[in-house]
């Protein structure tokens, strides 16, 4: 293991380069430019041979890489917000395709009003794309989850996208181990497509039009290839466990064995309520975190397992929705828990939108309200000024 | 250029059978262009006439590898598929030549394709990007597009008691492609198999981003009669209305050059997108596309083998 100081967007690059994709088609987007400028600095010291495409859009970008993708080649990208909603018309069409394109992502919030600073706004609104989606803690399991993501894809024939939170993780230096370049070629392996645009000898047409008579079907399939996803995703972090010392699953819980109040959330706001965790059991107080690290396939049975035997649970969501009824991941886990017989009581809240700081104190209170969580109301605000 | 003879000895790349209308000349584009390849072809398309209805799953009208993405997207996705042949290549996974052909309607090349476009010209990949320029949106239904000319009848600026189609005319894609400073960019036109054979094996013979922009008569949206494409897209140079020409490495050099352009009317006239135009009081519409035209050709005639880029 090599042991280094890297922001989060410096453990993507560094993960970029052990991979030395084939293709990486990019454009730049704060706070993700970093991984393309390092990378292309990378390209420029002879350090990778990818076939970098710098390309004049990010619309561009997903559309240069599903090309890539589609002959056969190893293909990322790394973007953020606005970067990722202009690449949303090509994105179910790789999942469609079929092709295991991984892109760094970076959260940060969506305009308007214009922001640069991190919520999840942008990929959550991507969560039915067919991606399989990664939520990285910090730096280290945004350069683990990398590695991962190019042999889940592969694995799987579909794209996966692995994030960090803007600034918080992408920006923040933090000491994280690497594989030596030769173990991380070892582990994500060789790829080689089995149809490609490029095999002239058999050729195939990819993205014929599809009507009444078939685009249920091939939804269905991508909708299968999704779920299915599942067990790839925990080969690969078991294999990683196993060889490396850092095992990763779909979700991870922390102190959940007897917790009686629970915090359910996605990236480096885990590592905050770890803190507050470790904090409030040191005055004896049950309380546990529940991390979501694998959004999708959402690990729905598994989530409702985990909470089945707390007594109250907040969600704690970086996005909003406006139906009313809790924002995505509220609503999702609350319909995990729905199935199951034994139902914590549960809460939304909605926090950090925009790069809004959330603190030690901030979770306290969220567990502090949990004691008392008949009084609260379904969904509720963290941090605003109302 | 290849010959007449061998021509039919060369892997027909787009089967019969396929959907687009009696007298579509996209096909005809599509076919005479990868037919001038000597080397396998792979080809990406927009979404649009050429890609709907030669695909429509679980059928395929194509013998060679087609990717189709989306709409906008044609070129980027093209520049993605060379970027992959290329490393593929120098990791010696992959032998062989192959010419890269990216085709888009002129709704996916003008309009909302024209930042793919012209950025994969500026990066300058090795593809040859085609442009079936049919002068609307005719997958859809006949709406305008940058391409569309003066006085032309569309369904989103549609000809009615006060209003005589498009207003304005079409812009120069051509030039304007031409001023990204890539090797070749040519126009033709459906209805005359050699000059377009030549252009497009020219193009795959150079190193870099070419351009074609292929004027291609729809009988759908022009409103003629199926038989009519080839001598509808003939008429067009005769009149000027699309020359045919060529720049090569800077050099303009028209590739077909009436010693007298006929009247615009006559190509016009064949056509029912222009019908109102002769309809009593629209004489001065006529007028301005012939004047127009002249100014054009003129522009043209004065480059002639000149260094303009």
């Amino acid at each position: 293991m090599v042991v280094a100081a890297k922001t989060g967007n410096e453990a993507m690059a560094e993960a970029m380069r052990q991979i030395n994709p084939d293709v990486v088609a990019a454009y730049p987007i704060t706070p993700a430019t970093e991984v393309v400028m390092i990378f292309a600095q990378f390209l420029a010291d002879g350090l990778v041979d990818t076939e970098y495409i710098p390309v004049e859009s990010e619309h561009s970008a997903m559309s240069a890489c599903l090309g890539a993708a589609a002959a056969g080649a190893r293909v990322m990208t790394s973007t953020s917000s606005q970067g990722l909603a202009l690449m949303y018309e090509i994105l179910p069409i790789v999942s469609a395709l079929r092709l295991p394109i991984v892109v760094c992502e970076v959260n940060r919030a969506l305009s308007g009003p214009i922001n640069i600073h991190c919520d999840h706004s942008d990929t959550i609104a991507a969560r039915d794309f067919g991606w399989v989606q990664i939520y990285a803690e910090n730096s280290q399991e945004a350069y683990d989850g990398t590695l991962q993501a190019v042999k889940i894809a592969e694995k799987t024939s579909l794209p996966v996208m692995v994030s960090t939170d803007g600034f918080i993780i992408s920006h923040c230096m933090e000491k994280i181990e690497m594989l030596p370049d030769d173990e991380a070629k070892k582990f994500i392996g060789e790829y080689k497509m089995e149809k490609s645009v490029l095999d002239i000898k058999n050729p195939t047409t990819r993205g014929a039009l599809d009507l009444q008579d078939y685009y249920f079907e091939h939804r269905y399939q991508t909708s299968e290839a999704i779920l299915n996803a599942k067990n790839p995703i925990l080969e690969a972090g078991e294999e990683f466990g196993n060889k490396y010392g850092r095992k990763y699953g779909l979700i991870e819980e922390y102190k959940m064995e007897d917790a009686e109040r629970v915090i359910v959330a996605l990236g480096s706001t885990c590592g905050t309520t770890r803190d507050v965790v470790d904090e409030l059991r040191g005055k004896g107080e049950k309380v546990g975190l529940l991390k979501i690290r694998v959004f999708r396939p959402f690990p729905a049975q598994e989530i409702a397992t985990a909470l089945s035997n707390a007594k109250s649970v907040a969600v704690l969501d970086r996005s909003d929705s406006y139906s009313g009824q809790g924002s995505p991941v509220y609503v999702e886990v609350l319909s995990a828990l729905f199935k199951n017989d034994k139902k914590p009581k549960i809460v939304n809240y909605v926090y950090g939108l925009g790069g809004r700081d959330i603190n030690l104190e901030d979770i306290k209170s969220v567990f502090e309200n949990l004691k008392k969580v008949d009084q609260l109301e379904e969904k509720n605000y963290l941090g605003v000024r109302m | 250029m290849v010959s007449i003879k061998e021509l039919p000895n060369r892997k027909e790349p787009l089967s019969p059978g396929h959907r687009a209308c009696a007298g579509c000349g996209a096909p005809i584009v599509a076919r005479q262009v990868i037919l001038a390849s000597p080397d396998p072809v792979v080809v990406v398309s927009a979404t649009g006439c050429l890609e709907v209805t030669t695909t429509i799953f679980p059928y395929t009208a194509w013998n060679t590898p087609f990717l189709h993405n989306a709409f906008e997207n044609s070129a980027a996705t093209m520049s993605g598929v060379v970027a992959a042949y290329e490393a593929l290549k120098k990791k010696g996974k992959i032998e062989g030549n192959i010419n890269f052909v990216a085709f888009g309607g002129d709704g996916g090349t003008y309009d909302i394709g024209f930042q793919s476009l012209s950025g994969a010209m500026e990066r300058g990949h090795n593809l040859l990007y085609v442009c079936y320029n049919n002068e609307a949106y005719m997958n859809t239904g006949i709406q305008r597009s940058g391409a569309t000319p003066r006085g032309s009848n569309t369904t989103t600026e549609p000809a009615g008691k006060v209003r005589q189609g498009k207003i304005k005319f079409a812009k120069d894609l051509t030039q304007i492609i031409a001023a990204h400073n890539v090797p070749y960019v040519a126009q033709s036109i459906v209805g005359d198999w050699v000059d377009l054979t030549r252009k497009a094996e020219k193009a795959f013979s150079i190193k870099g981003a070419k351009f074609l922009n292929v004027l291609q008569p729809c009988r759908l949206g022009w409103a003629y009669n199926p038989e009519e494409t080839c001598e509808i897209g003939r008429l067009a140079v005769d009149t000027g209305i699309w020359p045919s020409y060529e720049i090569e490495n800077g050099i303009l050099k028209i590739t077909k050059k009436p010693k007298e352009l006929k009247p615009v009317e006559i190509f016009l006239k064949k056509q029912a997108r222009f019908r109102h135009l002769f309809k009593p009081g629209n004489e001065k519409i006529i007028e301005e596309i012939q004047n127009e035209t002249n100014r054009r050709w003129g522009i043209l005639l004065s480059n002639d083998g000149k260094q303009i880029f």
